[in-house]
């Protein structure tokens, strides 16, 4: 399938217009910022659109264009409602403000923006709460860490980026007061080589576990290299480092993506927001391995609690960096609101978000 | 201090791909041929060296695979350019681009499958000097290739009657041409190794710098290389000098960030980029015009007949 994306990519920037073949299928479509062989972020928004493919068969028809740069993205976006696609995902933070310009101008195409804040009559957006997983394995990694020291790659300082590395802190200290954490920024979502180098960064500065909020395994397999335990991001990422994988937050958009395509189908569609997690299944979590029993046990009691409402990640009190306290909005915890749009380092965080 | 090492380590292996494809196309260009076509030669070595090591399981047979597909790219390209005459510029975004594509194919089966590391080589001795040692003579083999690459480039080109003739149908294809230098079968041989060189550094991508394939993995180092090669201006010290300045600042912006320097990390990504900005200005405004690219660069060569 790479082979068609990657065709499909070069047509478009050279802004060659597929031929429209007149059919009654519906024609969804799928942007991706990397490319689907990432076994990431991309890779599993991928896997959804195989399962519309699947649940529909020969009543629908998906096209996807990878590699889309985030500021580069309008004329994809375009190009597929152009085409024809009714439906239109456009997968990654930054395509934001690219899909409701398009979305304007094809009032009649339905798009789904992920990770996004923004809405309009056509463009729904959805997420999911990676931030309870990065909950878990905070707490995983406060109890395993001996130097005390812990070591998070990210892509992007955006506020699904940030509540991430809130999330996996507050985790880690609920069992470790010790606990630090070390932030290295790649500036890109997929670059393995740089990924790879912010981990080592981390590691050669003390760091004995390393996360990533970046696409592909590279920082993982440095982490191994060194004997260093990590986790995986997006899918399971256990085949590249079996013996130092401690568990991989998964995101799982296949069902979503068959649900909206029914809506579509049915004509039932409406604009909305969706943000759920490990309740829904969007965000699993993957075996936990290498680990002694009572950290594991702990992982287990954390992803039940967060999966039945009882615990979140941003309970009340909430802290910021420099000494305020949050406006507790959701009772005993932070609103999805307040998440999605997070754009400060809890207390103990050190380090100031890029800018 | 007890960093160092470490941190001269990652240095070496974020430069290193960069320095060898730096060093074929700087051969490449130095024969008046300028092919734009590194990047995806780059991922097409990635991509052949990776499938190439999976199915023989060795990783080393997959870095020699790699630099082979590389430089059987660079032959489309020699093909092109110097049989059919066609634009260089246009032949070599061809190039990148078809490169990328190819690199997707050859690459389908492979995606995601993990390879365990090359072995670290060791020099004896040299490698047991207190701090530094361990950094600089420890390491895989492709590092130490690379070592052997520099000198062999500068010998080669500046020490040698081949790499004479080289620099003069670089210089003015039309003299070498009527003092009767096999203008065409120089630049063959300039554009293989350059080819050769390119896919070399792909197959370091992806079985040593990181052991994985993925599409796109290459993420512009080819067109890193190609800007090295211009802030070199014709010298193979000042290439290498700024293939370990870029992999150094790249991973110093990174131990800053990790160390929370307060500098925008956004600024400290791009700060790489700047140096080499700011390097040609320096090299354009200080006027050495003359130690810059080769006389013909860029054009194509067709002899009168």
């Amino acid at each position: 399938m790479s082979r068609t994306g990657i065709l499909a990519a070069f047509a478009l920037s050279l802004g060659v217009a597929a031929p429209a073949i007149a059919q009654e299928k519906l024609k969804v479509g799928f942007i991706y910022v990397g490319p689907v062989g990432d076994f990431g972020w991309s890779y599993q928004h991928d896997e959804g659109r195989k399962a519309i493919e699947k649940a529909f068969p020969g009543r629908v028809e998906t096209t996807f264009i990878e590699n889309v740069p985030e500021a580069d993205s309008e004329r994809s976006i375009e190009q597929l409602a152009r085409t024809g696609h009714k439906l239109i995902f456009t997968t990654s933070f930054g395509y934001m403000e690219p899909t409701l310009k398009v979305a304007k101008k094809y009032p009649n195409v339905m798009f789904e923006h992920a990770t996004g804040f923004k809405r309009d009559k056509n463009v729904a957006t959805y997420s999911a709460k990676f931030h309870e997983g990065r909950f878990i394995i905070g707490k995983i990694a406060g109890k395993m860490t001996k130097t005390n020291t812990l070591g998070y790659v990210g892509a992007m300082p955006i506020p699904e980026v940030i509540a991430g590395i809130n999330a996996f802190y507050l985790g880690a200290k609920s069992v470790n007061p010790n606990v630090k954490i070390k932030i290295a920024w790649a500036n890109a979502w997929f670059d393995p080589g740089k990924e790879g180098d912010a981990a080592k960064a981390l590691l050669d500065q003390g760091a004995d576990i390393i996360t990533q909020h970046t696409d592909s395994p590279a920082p993982l397999q440095q982490a191994s290299a060194r004997g260093k335990l990590a986790f995986g991001q997006a899918s399971d990422m256990t085949r590249f480092a079996p013996n130092h994988i401690m568990t991989s937050i998964i995101d799982d958009w296949a069902p979503y993506y068959v649900e909206r395509t029914r809506a579509v189908l049915e004509g039932k569609w409406q604009s909305q927001d969706v943000f759920d997690g490990l309740a829904k299944g969007k965000v699993k979590m993957g075996p936990y391995v290498n680990m002694p029993e009572d950290v594991k046990t702990l992982a287990e009691e954390t992803e039940a609690g967060l999966k039945s409402g009882k615990i979140d990640a941003f309970m009340c009190p909430v802290v910021t960096q420099d000494g305020k306290t949050v406006e507790c909005k959701g009772g005993d915890r932070l609103t999805d609101e307040q998440v999605v749009s997070m754009n400060f380092y809890v207390q103990g965080v050190e380090g100031t978000i890029p800018k | 201090m007890e960093m160092l090492p470490f941190i001269l380590a990652t240095v070496f292996t974020a430069a290193t791909p960069l320095l060898i494809a730096a060093l074929g196309e700087h051969v490449t260009e130095r024969a008046g041929v300028l092919n734009l076509g590194v990047e995806g030669m780059m991922i097409v070595g990635a991509a052949t060296g990776f499938a190439a090591a999976v199915l023989t399981d060795s990783s080393v047979f997959g870095i020699f695979a790699g630099a082979l597909a590389g430089m059987a790219l660079s032959a489309v390209f020699a093909l092109m350019v110097l049989v059919f005459a066609t634009n260089q510029v246009a032949t070599g975004l061809a190039l990148t681009i078809m490169g990328l594509g190819l690199a997707g194919l050859i690459g389908q089966g492979f995606v995601g499958q993990p390879r365990a590391a090359i072995p670290p080589v060791s020099i004896p001795l040299l490698s047991e000097i207190p701090v530094l040692g361990k950094a600089i003579f420890t390491g895989d083999f492709v590092f130490f290739l690379s070592l052997v690459l520099i000198g062999f480039v500068a010998w080669g080109l500046n020490r040698t009657r081949f790499g004479l003739l080289l620099r003069a149908v670089g210089e003015s294809h039309g003299s070498a041409h009527a003092l009767g230098l096999p203008v065409k079968r120089i630049r063959l041989v300039a554009i293989l190794f350059g080819g050769l060189l390119a896919g070399l550094a792909g197959a370091y991508l992806s079985l040593i710098y990181t052991r994985f394939w993925s599409p796109g993995m290459s993420a512009g180092r080819g067109w890193i290389a190609l800007a090295l090669v211009v802030f070199a201006g014709g010298h193979v010290w000042r290439l290498v000098l700024g293939a370990y300045l870029f992999g150094g600042i790249t991973v110093a912006q990174l131990h800053a960030q990790a160390g929370a320097i307060g500098l925008p990390s956004q600024f400290l990504s791009a700060l790489p980029y700047l140096m080499t900005i700011a390097a040609l200005l320096f090299l354009s405004i200080s006027g050495r015009k003359g130690a810059g690219a080769a006389g013909s660069l860029g054009q194509p060569f067709v002899p009168e007949r």
